[in-house]
């Protein structure tokens, strides 16, 4: 390949590439017409997700089946197995789907590769039996799942569309071009005035526009700067930026470029979690293409601006999401935050003015500009615009990657789309936010969620994680897994944070054992306020957060641990008790499992458990065929 | 030189061409450390002070970086590495339940190996398959949906 001069040759190389993935697109109205064509021969595309969850259940598998049982029927050459990025339906994966006919398959494997060519393929049948069931109505459904048709895609339009390891299929659709645009016709301050003007929002947490801080990095002088693409996705719980990078890393690094060149950098680094080691391979090889391409590197579509990406792995400290020091983990050293100001747009990377920004946030940069700063201001609430990704996991049904219009509720995206709570348990409370977060209550469910609503509600947007709870979870335990997160997570510096997070943790963890006090409830908010100002990076400052949240609208779950030493969800351990009940028909099965030996009775009569011995360990409960053993 | 001792010099040859290779070494110790990790297991003090040779940096340096990350270890991994995710989504699916089941199937504490070398149990801080919660993973392979009494059985394949 030798490299792109012009826009003019990249847009030529748009349309003799258009047919790549031409029937893959459902309005497809405009048939391209081009002696110049390749790929014409393929009469129907499979995608199959080729997300990291989807891979651990043998996407991979399926993928290798389904091309040898293709050459075995000599189709080869008319069906086409793509593997793309994640389609966010992850609770269904691995998924199938097969172009132009439009139809999802979910949970497929690769035993039903076969049937899916002799009678989808070959004969035109669906195989109705991997086809998604409508919980409501029951109803099979080949395409126009309600888990996608109430999201609008922005940030994830091209996951689970294209092949991501293959920079032609982006290019087809508008790839590059909004660089292209940028290099050609525009100046570094109109594209900061349309980032303004659209509203963009970074979406790593902060909420900061990110129209200003380019202008700021772009304002100070210096010789170099830097472009760092935040991909440390620490909230555990959240995989939308590794979703992205795995399903479209050429966004990220087309709207790297952009970035580069409207503040005036030529470097830019991600800065990437080693956890993820398909995104990291997806990104290498998608720099590699964009190289060979023109798209990075010297001269850029024969423009004047240079500018190339380099990978930078972290190494397993949450804090280093946080900007400053994540700056000095790619300088090599020890992750630990530096006060603000200055802010790394005037003093970041080797103390030069970086601009650091999350792989989301990137991901919104060439639609903004190809599409305009009005399209996408229309979308959202007054001061959030745009689309949120948010990772929905937990005791929901439908677990996945959502992207939906900022001011979307929060019942419209755990009950509409997510399809409600697991089991049909009752919906005890969202978490937004991650470790910095809070747990929203059922009476909130229908606020219009953005920046501004979830912080007035003690929780935040963060990077979007929501992970649903419901009945079966107690709210106490959780702000103790939280606060067991910050304890191992906190870098130390602090030492509000470093002695304050692990006072709070024994506090909780004396309330969930049964030996609380009122007092303790106190303590706990005095020094949850006193973190929270002292601290000097947003972790210390924002861990107090689960308590608080809990506390205030759960407050009834932790008088109940400290007055009636009860655990309504059944979770602590040191509260419940287990019994057996009438049901027991004497099969003994418990006594011979349990580890203490402590439940009694003879064969065929009722038995009894010795609560003075019993550790709570549950074996009883688990074994028991009879359903007689209970936990109270 | 001992057969033992050929094959560490091969592995801090292997490495010390790695770094050979670097552009800028100074600010790469992050990546030296990685690498170093891939190639000996873990990251012993005198990987280290070779490492702090070879890129000119203070030793202290570089174990204050070793010990700021907790992918970094100290310690020698057993054969087979079994990780229990423990983010949010798999908390409150039971990842809990796993930890404790394989706490007692191996007589050991997350962060600890076997006596006989063969496993290490560590927890994973989300490895983003939350719709598979709970998740243990074995030497990179992904085991989803898991119930405590199933964990026996898969970690007999790797005996
Ligand atoms: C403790 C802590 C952890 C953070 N983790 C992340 C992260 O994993 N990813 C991210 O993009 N931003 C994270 N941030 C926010 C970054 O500091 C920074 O604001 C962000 O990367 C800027 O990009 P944006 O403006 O596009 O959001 C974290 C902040 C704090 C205080
Ligand atoms: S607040 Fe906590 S994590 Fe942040 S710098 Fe201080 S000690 Fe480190
Ligand atoms: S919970 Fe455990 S210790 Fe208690 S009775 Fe049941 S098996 Fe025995």
């Amino acid at each position: 390949m030798s490299k792109i001069a012009s826009l003019n040759e990249l847009s030529k190389l748009k349309n003799k590439f258009g047919p790549l993935i031409q029937i893959r697109q459902e309005n497809e109205k405009t048939i391209i017409t081009n002696t110049d064509v390749i790929d014409n021969s393929f009469k129907i595309h499979v995608l199959a997700c080729g997300g990291t969850g989807c891979q651990s259940s043998e996407s991979e598998l399926i993928v290798r089946v389904f091309q040898r049982e293709l050459e075995k029927r000599g189709l080869a050459n008319q069906v086409k197995v793509i593997t793309t990025g994640c389609f966010g339906f992850c609770e269904q994966g691995p998924i199938l789907k097969i172009h132009p006919d439009n139809v999802f398959y979910i949970q497929v494997s690769s035993k039903d590769v076969e049937e899916i060519i002799d009678e989808h393929l070959i004969k035109g049948q669906v195989v109705e039996r991997l086809l998604y069931v409508e919980p409501i109505h029951q109803e099979k459904l080949k395409t126009d799942l309600p888990f996608y048709n109430r999201q609008l895609r922005i940030a994830l339009r091209n996951c689970g569309l294209i092949a991501p390891e293959d920079i032609r299929e982006y290019i087809a659709l508008d790839g590059y071009q909004a660089l292209g645009q940028v290099l050609t016709e525009h100046k570094p301050e109109d594209i900061i005035d349309t980032i303004k003007k659209s509203g963009l929002r970074g979406r790593g947490g902060g909420g900061f526009p990110t129209g200003v801080k380019w202008e700021l990095t772009r304002k100070s002088a210096a010789d170099q700067k830097f472009i760092v693409c935040n991909a440390d996705e620490g909230d555990p719980g959240a995989f939308m930026d590794r979703s992205i990078l795995e399903g479209d890393p050429h966004s990220v690094l087309e709207a790297m470029a952009i970035a580069g060149y409207v503040i005036g950098a030529s470097k830019g680094y991600v800065y990437i979690r080693a956890e993820y080691p398909l995104a990291i391979k997806r990104l290498q090889i998608a720099i590699k293409e964009a190289r060979e391409y023109g798209l990075l590197g010297g001269s850029i579509l024969g423009s004047e601006f240079s500018f190339d990406v380099e990978l930078k792995y972290g190494a397993g400290a949450f804090v280093c999401g946080e900007e400053t020091a994540l700056i000095h983990s790619i300088e090599g050293k020890r992750g630990e935050p530096t006060v603000k100001p200055p802010f790394p747009a005037e003093n970041g990377l080797w103390g030069k003015p970086t601009s650091v920004n999350n792989v989301e946030t990137f991901a919104n940069i060439p639609p903004i500009i190809l599409k305009g700063a009005d399209w996408f201001a229309n979308i959202g609430t007054e001061k959030s615009k745009g689309t949120k990704v948010f990772a929905l996991a937990g005791k929901v049904n439908n677990v996945g990657l959502v992207e939906v219009p900022m001011g979307t509720t929060l019942r419209e995206i755990i009950f509409d789309i997510g399809g409600g709570t697991k089991e049909n348990k009752r919906f005890k409370s969202a978490q937004t936010g991650g470790p910095s977060g809070g747990c929203i209550p059922a009476h909130y469910l229908d606020i219009p969620i953005d920046y501004e609503s979830l912080a007035s509600i003690g929780s935040m947007m963060g990077s979007g994680g929501l992970i649903v709870m419901d009945e079966d979870d107690c709210m106490v335990n959780v702000a103790k897994f939280f606060l067991e997160f910050t304890v191992d997570e906190s870098c130390g510096r602090c030492t509000a944070c470093r002695v304050g997070t692990k006072r709070l943790h024994e506090i909780l963890t004396k309330i969930t054992e049964g030996k609380g006090t009122l007092e303790d409830l106190d303590k706990l908010e005095r020094l949850a306020l006193i973190i929270k100002d002292t601290s000097l990076c947003g972790l210390g400052q924002s861990a107090p957060n689960p308590i608080l949240s809990t506390l205030e609208y759960f407050r009834d779950e932790y008088l109940a641990h400290i007055l009636d030493k009860k655990c309504s969800a059944k979770v602590c351990s040191n509260l419940v008790e287990y019994d057996i009940t009438d049901l027991c028909c004497g099969c003994t099965l418990c006594a011979r499992n349990c580890p203490q030996n402590c439940i009694s009775g003879s064969p065929r009569n009722k038995h009894v458990i010795d609560n003075n011995r019993c550790i709570k360990c549950g074996v009883c409960l688990d074994n028991c065929r009879f359903d007689a053993v209970i936990r109270k | 030189m001992s057969c033992k001792n050929v094959i560490v010099e091969e592995k801090f040859s292997e490495l010390e061409h790695f770094i050979d290779e670097l552009p800028d070494k100074q600010g790469d110790l992050i990546a030296v450390l990685h690498k170093a990790q891939e190639i000996f297991g873990y990251l012993p003090e005198e990987v280290q002070l070779r490492i702090a040779d070879k890129l000119d940096v203070p030793s202290a340096k570089v174990s204050g970086v070793v010990s700021f990350y907790s992918f970094f270890t100290m310690k020698p991994r057993g054969k087979h590495v079994v990780n229990v995710c423990t983010g949010t989504a798999c908390y409150v699916r039971g990842a809990e339940k796993l930890l404790n089941e394989l706490n007692k199937h191996f007589a050991i504490k997350p962060g600890e190996t076997t006596k006989d070398g063969e496993f290490t149990l560590d927890a994973l801080r989300c490895v983003g398959a939350c719709g598979l919660a709970p998740v243990m993973i074995v030497d990179g392979k992904v085991y989803g949906r898991l119930k405590p009494e199933q964990v026996k059985g898969i970690l007999a394949n790797y005996r």
